[in-house]
Parts: structure tokens; C-alpha cells; sequence
């Protein structure tokens, strides 16, 4: 018996990053854009989608990723927006972030040349869904100021793979303890010079701006990082 | 349970190199910047590598230290927070130079040993 030593160098997600290029050869072909949308569990992804959508004059679609059930992809449905949800329960109690291959099994179940704009939910997680590209052409994150002011320092990687950032639940900071500066700087510290927008899908404030932000997107701008 | 995502992609990259040949060591470069709990990643690749060729291999990581560097003055420094700012120039244009890393570095394959009988 002997051992043999092989070099190999080669990134672990590179299946996953193939897959993302062939998921994004398709919108492509297609001429749909793809918002890739993350956060933390609560964060109001959906709450926000829900006062958005309505009055965008785009023809847009939603895939929603969840370890379980069908609750938010309900709620986009609703509103007579083509949905299609994703549930990731397959593993050890389920994926924690969509990647490029569950995203490409749904598919098919969107007619892609008759979008404009695809959004992305994906699962509620800081960590991993900033690992996996899904073929986007940009990715939007939310932080709301429910959450602490020193996230972007815990969770750096999520903070800067994002295009833009949407401080989310402003109607809320009148009754928190909360230093808006002190989130702003630490954003600024993990991604210079990175959009933010203060929102409140509640009150509406600031939905205005994200919905002008999704229709530069479908529009072909702003690059992918 | 991210950790289980990444056992994954470790043995389905490690099973395309080794073929049906016995893998007994992993060597994998982590880098500083991403979020990898090596315990957990360890514990992880024992489920995953079940079945394959990589069943029983011992995981070898070498973590990259996160390096930065400034485009416009060429400051280089290693952070102890992600500031992504120079700390010379106060520069915003930050290059990671190191510490992204997420790569297979090499295998130990066992010559001799039966062979694996179900790729991934």
C-alpha cells in the first residue's frame, strides 16, 4: 500500500458558480433581470416585496426559498404575481440558502420571456446564501433596525455581497434604543460607498426609492459585483 | 447547516479528481474572510463522505490570513475587523488580497486500497 499526495487547487463551489453561469445565460437569453434578496430571518423581505410590487409597471415574478412551507410565496400570490416557492427541508432539517441548482429546478416553472424582472427571496440567513451565487445579476440585502447596530461587522461577507442595501423598519426608530450613525458607519466600514436606502414597508416610506432602484435593475443597471 | 452545504461541495470537487481511488487525506484552504466553523465543516464531511471515496478521509484545513491591500497607495495590512477602509489614505478602493480562499488544495489517495463503488 502507498500513498499518493494530488494537487489539486481548485475552489469547492466552482460546480455551484457553473451552474449560476448557465442559470444566468438563460435570463440572458431571455431578457429577464434578477434580483438575488437577502437577510435576516424577519427582516421583511416579503413585507417589503408586498409594498412594492403593486406598483411597479413591470412584469415581474417572485421565487421564494424557505426551509418550510408555503406562507410567503401565499402572501406574493395574492397579489396575482406569478410565484413559485422552494422549499430547501430535503437535508439534515433543511438548507439554510438557495443555491444555483435548486434555483435552476424551478425554472421551468416560469415563462422567462414574458418577465422583465425576477426576484429572488431567498432563505432567511446571514451567513450562507452570500456564499452561493444563483446566476443574479445583483443582489440586494436587508438589515432592519430591529437588529443590532454592529451587523455588518458579524457578518461582513453578507454586508459586501450586495449591491445595495435597505435599512429596513425607520417608523420603528422612535421607539427603540437604536443609533441609526452607528449602523450607517459600520456599513460603510464592510462596503465603502454602498447604497443604502432607509425604508419603511410599513409606513411606505422609502418604497418609492426601492421601486425606482428595481426598475434601473430591469433595466440593465446597476452591474453585478 | 452551512457547513453541510460546503462538506458537500468538498467531496463532490475531491470525488472528480480521485475517480474511484481511496481518499485518505483532504487538504482544503479557508480564508480569514469566509465563515467557515472547522468543527462543524469536520463533522459535517463524516455524513456526507459516506458511500464515496472520501469515506473515512481525514480533513487537513489551512486557514488563510485575510490580507488587504490599498489600490491608490498601495498600503498592505492584515485586519483585525472588516474595515474596508486604508488605514493611510482612508481610501474606500480596498483589494482583498487573501482570505477568500475556498479550495481543495490536494488529496492523499491510497493506491492500493479497494476502490469507492458509488460516485456522487
Amino acid at each position: 500500500m502507498h500513498r499518493t499526495k494530488v494537487k489539486i487547487v481548485e475552489e469547492a463551489l466552482d460546480a455551484n458558480n457553473t451552474i449560476a453561469r448557465a442559470n444566468r445565460s438563460d435570463f440572458d437569453r431571455s431578457g429577464v433581470s434578477v434580483v438575488n434578496l437577502m437577510s435576516a430571518p424577519g427582516a421583511g423581505k416579503t413585507t417589503l416585496l408586498e409594498a412594492t410590487l403593486g406598483g411597479l409597471d413591470l412584469r415581474v415574478a417572485v421565487l421564494e426559498g424557505d426551509v418550510q412551507g408555503s406562507a410567503d410565496a401565499d402572501r406574493i400570490a395574492a397579489m396575482h404575481i406569478p410565484v413559485v416557492q422552494l422549499n430547501t427541508d430535503g437535508g439534515f432539517g433543511g438548507e439554510c440558502h438557495l443555491d444555483a441548482n435548486m434555483v435552476r429546478s424551478a425554472l421551468p416553472a416560469f415563462s422567462l420571456d414574458d418577465l422583465d424582472l425576477l426576484i429572488i427571496e431567498n432563505v432567511g440567513n446571514l451567513v450562507c446564501p452570500a456564499e452561493f451565487k444563483v446566476g443574479e445579476d445583483t443582489r440586494a440585502m436587508i438589515c432592519s433596525v430591529t437588529e443590532g447596530e454592529e451587523k455588518p461587522l458579524k457578518y461582513p461577507l453578507m454586508f459586501r455581497a450586495c449591491e445595495l442595501v435597505v435599512i429596513n423598519k425607520i417608523d420603528l426608530l422612535e421607539h427603540l434604543d437604536y443609533d441609526l450613525d452607528k449602523l450607517l458607519y459600520n456599513i460603510d466600514a464592510v462596503h465603502p460607498d454602498v447604497p443604502k436606502l432607509l425604508v419603511s414597508a410599513k409606513t411606505g416610506e422609502g418604497v418609492d426609492q426601492f421601486r425606482d432602484w428595481l426598475t434601473q435593475v430591469a433595466a440593465g443597471a446597476p452591474a453585478p459585483a | 447547516m452551512h457547513e453541510m452545504s460546503l462538506a458537500s461541495a468538498i467531496v463532490n470537487t475531491v470525488v472528480k479528481h480521485a475517480g474511484d481511488r481511496k481518499v485518505t487525506l483532504i487538504t482544503l484552504k479557508t480564508g480569514g474572510m469566509r465563515q467557515v466553523v472547522v468543527d462543524s465543516l469536520e463533522f459535517y464531511l463524516g455524513f456526507v463522505a459516506r458511500d464515496t471515496c472520501c469515506e473515512g478521509a481525514k480533513l487537513e484545513v489551512i486557514l488563510v490570513k485575510t490580507r488587504f491591500k490599498c489600490r491608490p497607495c498601495g498600503e498592505e495590512w492584515e485586519p483585525d475587523l472588516p474595515h474596508f477602509r486604508c488605514p493611510n489614505c482612508e481610501s474606500a478602493d480596498v483589494a482583498i488580497i487573501a482570505g477568500e480562499e475556498f479550495e481543495v488544495d490536494s488529496i492523499e489517495i491510497d493506491e492500493e486500497e479497494a476502490a469507492c463503488t458509488a460516485p456522487r
